[in-house]
């Protein structure tokens, strides 16, 4: 039994909005994973929800003409996984939001749900900052799009506008094509579990697949918000496939990124996985690519 | 048929398809909703409540607070009840506390039309408090000036108990010449059982009296318990305990079944339900004692035990619950398994702290003591250069000991077996050697552990069962029992020992699976893996008492001495096995005959003074991923001694539940508090109970012996196959990597932390040493 004043089934975007304005009180919710989750705790008990669940408008996965993927938020984990776009053009996403939970969690839990929620520890999220995705987001004052990076604003907080919507997660054809990536999760259990540190890779090797023309690399629970790890992939650039590469990368990344000590993991011990799976995750896309590292 | 073979679980159709009757499937339409209001603090006293907000919520019925019970301490152990005062619990709290204990302290509760408005009311109660600084350690605890928790104890000692044996005192016996002395310190953890069915009871009134329905292990010690705490003849009290969903001894405790009770009673007996949340049940309910032994031994070059000394400390957390016995039943457990030869001197505390009580847990205290003690017997071998293995195998007991401390006897043994099984199954020789000299960044490593269990609880506390036979008129019967299905398989097997007494199929025997207080037969419950053992005796006497009714009826009406009369297969025969009388006909006839008309039923008690020792070993390959401080069970085998097995496939489940246990225990789960002694991950997402997907096969093997004092020659199972994983994963890595873990679990972080000191890890790079 949930606490909940009323729930209201948007018939569209434009209606969710306009409920949305009408009720500052209202929360919107989706697949309700997380949502429900603090309602029972009490932290947004008795409130009305404005439910999104289900529009068509948010629910597909579609190329535009000029390439860009775009992915409806409202899309449930599974389904991305499942989709054949997302194999075929960024397959280290569908891994990635795979191993979110347990398939319960996944048939409910919406990809853009992971990110409005605002987590650090977000499966979707580091895959997704390494592809440079771009958040389309739909409010009373029309829509407005915002790098993903800059959407993170700290713990639990995003740049969502009162009676906003997420509308749209795009990713640009230049930001996929050529790539591959890898995502490690790092949690204490194989499944129903919360990243102790996720590490995403997406490597574009030069043509003789010898070096490496561009890295990204990013990390979810190493900072209040998941990161990039810039001055890391700078370094990478132009390198050599060697072991010199996975330890440059691995202790650079170290250096940037800022994980804090609780009880869930001391900061030392994150460290010690940004640096370990850094280099796991780039050893395991460089292979994807074709490369050989030591060749 | 019979014992021995594996016969489907008589609930198993129910089970599986749904149609089996839980707590909660049995609530009434019109049952009010309990919810009760927690403390936030861990250590003080409630000053004053303000009720004014809750009790305007619409829906709300009755608030009471801890100013409003009545001032009765009662205990709350599931353990028969001693007539002898200084062997009873410690009655130590109150249906509603003032003096707040632990963090979530039960200090009063709402009554409401439904869990929404009992929760909204809770939520705007405002409580003020006088607070205390918390204690979480057993050295904050024991600190000179530390706040009682209890005024009864001041110094927050709820128990010290000492044991001596030997020739010598120990630093005497240690001292002589040529002896080796390891030393070590092992630390267990607070962990909480995760049964599946949380707490739950409904309670109501009827006739003047009190029905509580509940999910218990016990129920005949909730009857005297309710009675107990609400300070009414127990005879008013009748506790129903249908089907359950898991309880390995947090439901061997009355935990909120008083508390109910009492409710109904303010609301003028309607039904009220009261149902603990999952977060509830991690901090609020019971969790096994964290422990940390001292351990120090005096070892021959040639591995012979000479003095062995352990000193433990049990952090019992706000209430003494089960207490003493649990550290006790350690010490015990260390004094039985192995021998030494002059001197063993054994010191147990229990402390109380503001962290959530410590109760019964699967074990009893004998998964911590060989933690610890296993760790330390792979450490003497290492600081010898000897076979763990042959190190056990010299020092270990034998046929025929007698505990000096109870008089238990070993009765029978295949523990040696067991260890010779295990060790020729996980291939030991081989990948002690294949494993000795490894490098690189992922290594592998053996290590394995054995142990010793009581059966029961004789002579520590009363050993008592009954049961109750009943003859239908087509020859088929009841049973009923005291003794409780909680998913053991208990149902199953006193069908088989019934039938197989009675020399009937067991299609012809239907076990009552519910209790009600009012009509079962007595027996204490499911505890100690006592039920096979102690509630199987009544189960024998009984169905040879039946048995022989049955046979004297039938040999008055055959005209035949009884003497030459036998019962199988459900028909009564001569002594060559010739069918003379189908028991149905036995039966019309019993019922419906104008000459003779009687009810053929046998209702019997068997008051048990004996015990024995069940026997174990496990053996556990890992492969240990240094870097990131993982732990993968490549491999992983229980031996069991348990007697004769009363149905092999259920003996297998066992062994198979026990196990997933321990390896929870062994590398992930941990019940954590902050300094204020706050609850950090009281949540199946925060506390890392394993899943499927990190879980080995599991492999049961048994070594069956005959128990001469079991009533089929078995003895205990339900606990122990929990104990000796966590030990064999610890040495197995240990083995794997020369790092001696000493406190569980093996979590990633420690085992990087751990790593890293040894040099394992080094900052920066590939090199792995």
């Amino acid at each position: 039994m949930y606490d909940l004043e009323r729930i209201y089934r948007a018939k569209g975007v434009a209606d969710a909005i306009a409920a949305l304005e009408r009720d500052p009180r209202a929360v919107v919710i989706c697949g309700g994973s997380d949502v429900l989750i603090r309602i029972r705790e009490g932290k947004l008990a008795g409130r009305p929800l404005v439910s999104i669940h289900g529009l068509p408008e948010l629910s597909e996965i579609r190329l535009e003409p000029d390439g860009t993927l775009v992915i409806g938020p409202a899309v449930p984990f599974a389904q991305v996984t499942g989709h054949p776009l997302i194999q075929r053009l960024v397959p280290a996403l569908g891994e990635a939001v795979d191993q979110a939970g347990g398939p319960q969690l996944r048939n409910v839990g919406t990809i853009g749900g992971n990110v409005c929620n605002g987590a650090t520890s977000a499966d979707s999220a580091p895959t997704l900052l390494t592809l440079n995705a771009v958040v389309e987001l739909t409010g009373p004052q029309g829509v407005r799009r915002a790098p993903l990076a800059e959407f993170y604003l700290g713990p639990g907080r995003v740049d969502l506008h009162p009676a906003e919507l997420c509308t749209a997660i795009r990713i640009a054809r230049a930001d996929y094509e050529g790539f591959f990536g890898h995502y490690i999760k790092y949690a204490q259990r194989n499944a129903m579990d919360i990243a102790t540190l996720g590490c995403a890779v997406h490597v574009k090797l030069n043509p003789e697949k010898t070096a490496v023309e561009a890295l990204r690399l990013a990390f979810g629970v190493a900072a209040p918000t998941p990161i990039r790890c810039h001055g890391a992939e700078a370094q990478a650039a132009d390198h050599r496939l060697d072991g010199v590469l996975l330890d440059l990368v691995g202790n650079a990344a170290a250096a940037e990124v800022n994980p804090r000590t609780s009880w869930r993991a001391s900061r030392e011990f994150r460290l010690q996985l940004v640096r370990e799976l850094s280099r796991r995750a780039l050893a395991e896309a460089v292979r994807r690519a074709g490369g050989v590292l030591d060749a | 048929m019979g014992i021995g073979t594996s016969i489907n679980r008589v609930d198993a159709y129910e089970k599986v398809t749904g149609s089996a009757r839980y707590t909660d499937d049995l609530r009434p339409k019109n049952c009010l909703v309990a919810k009760v209001v927690r403390s936030t603090i861990a250590n003080g006293l409630v000053k004053s409540f303000d009720l004014s907000q809750a009790l305007q919520v619409p829906g709300v019925v009755k608030i009471v607070t801890c100013f409003d019970v009545p001032d009765i301490q009662f205990p709350t152990p599931g353990h028969p009840w001693s007539v002898e005062e200084a062997h009873q619990d410690v009655a130590d709290r109150k249906l509603l506390n003032r003096r707040v204990r632990i963090y979530g302290d039960d200090i009063a509760a709402v009554v409401a039309e439904d869990e929404v408005a009992a929760a909204r009311a809770a939520r705007l109660i405002q409580v003020e408090y006088e607070e205390y600084p918390a204690i979480t350690t057993v050295e904050q605890a024991m600190a000179p000036g530390a706040t009682p928790i209890h005024a009864e104890k001041p110094d927050n000692v709820l128990a010290h108990t000492s044991f001596r044996q030997g020739a010598l005192p120990f630093d005497q016996a240690a001292a002589q010449p040529g002896l080796k002395l390891v030393e070590g310190v092992y630390q267990t953890q607070t962990v909480q059982h995760c049964h599946i069915e949380a707490p739950v009871s409904w309670a109501y009134q009827e006739k003047g009296r009190i029905v509580v329905v509940t999910s218990t292990q016990i129920p005949h010690i909730v009857r005297r318990v309710v009675g107990q705490a609400l300070g009414i003849p127990w005879g008013r009290v009748r506790v129903i305990k249908p089907y359950i969903g898991g309880g390995f001894g947090n439901k061997q405790e009355v935990l909120y079944e008083p508390l109910n009770a009492f409710l109904t009673l303010q609301v003028g007996g309607r039904p009220v339900k009261l149902e603990l949340t999952r977060e509830e049940t991690f901090t609020c309910t019971r969790v096994r004692h964290a422990i940390r032994f001292a351990l120090r031994t005096a070892v021959t070059p040639e591995g012979e035990l000479v003095a062995r000394k352990c000193v433990a400390h049990s952090n019992q957390g706000g209430y003494a619950s089960h207490g003493h016995s649990i550290v006790a039943n350690a010490v015990n457990g260390y004094r039985h398994l192995y021998r030494e030869r002059d001197a063993l001197e054994l010191d147990a505390y229990t402390v109380y702290t503001n962290l959530s009580s410590g109760g019964a847990m699967r074990g009893y205290g004998i998964p911590q003591i060989d933690f610890a003690m296993e760790a330390h017997m792979d450490d003497i071998a290492q600081a010898l250069g000897l076979d763990p293995v042959e190190l056990r195998l010299k020092n270990c007991m034998r046929l025929g000991y007698v505990d000096p401390g109870t008089g238990i006897t070993c009765h029978s043994t295949g523990l040696e077996a067991c260890i010779r099984q295990g060790q020729q199954a996980i291939g030991w020789e081989e990948k002690r050697r294949a494993y000795a000299h490894q490098t690189g960044p992922v290594r592998r490593g053996v290590g394995m552990a054995i142990f010793s269990y009581k059966t029961g609880v004789y002579p520590i506390s009363l050993e008592t069962a009954s049961a109750r036979l009943v003859l239908n008129q087509d020859g088929s019967c009841q049973l009923q029992l005291g003794a409780t299905e909680i998913g053991q398989g208990a149902d199953t097997v006193f069908t088989q020992m019934a039938a197989q007494t009675i020399g009937v199929p067991e299609e012809l025997v239907q076990i009552v699976s519910f209790q009600d207080t009012d009509t079962a037969p007595f027996d204490t419950g499911a505890y100690a893996s006592r039920q096979t053992y102690v509630s199987g005796m009544a189960v024998k006497k009984t169905a040879e008492v039946f048995r022989s009714r049955l046979l004297e009826y039938a040999a008055w009406l055959l005209r035949r001495p009884q003497a030459e009369l036998d019962i199988q297969k459900g028909q009564v025969t001569d002594l060559e096995g010739v069918p003379l009388l189908p028991l149905e006909e036995l039966a019309m006839n019993a019922f419906y005959s104008l000459e003779r008309s009687v009810h053929i039923t046998a209702e019997e008690t068997y008051h048990c003074k004996q015990n024995t020792f069940a026997f174990g070993a496990c053996f556990a390959e890992v492969e240990v991923d240094i870097p990131v401080g993982k732990v993968q069970v490549l491999n992983i085998l229980n031996v069991h001694d348990s007697g004769v097995l009363i149905n092999p496939k259920l003996a297998e489940a066992q062994v198979h539940g026990g196990m997933s246990m321990g390896l929870g225990y062994a590398l992930s789960e941990q019940l954590l508090f902050d300094q204020n002694a706050r609850p950090l991950n009281g949540n199946f997402l925060d506390y890392k109970l394993p899943t499927a997907l990190d879980t080995p096969e599991l492999q049961a093997q048994f070594v069956q012996t005959w128990d001469p004092t079991g009533p089929y020659g078995n003895k205990a199972l339900g606990e122990p196959p929990a104990i000796p994983p966590a030990p064999a994963i610890r040495n197995a890595v240990l083995h794997a990597t020369g790092v001696a873990v000493n406190s569980l679990p093996l979590n990633p972080q420690k085992l990087v932390e751990q790593f890293m000191a040894a040099g394992l890890i080094s900052e920066g790079g590939t090199e792995h040493v």
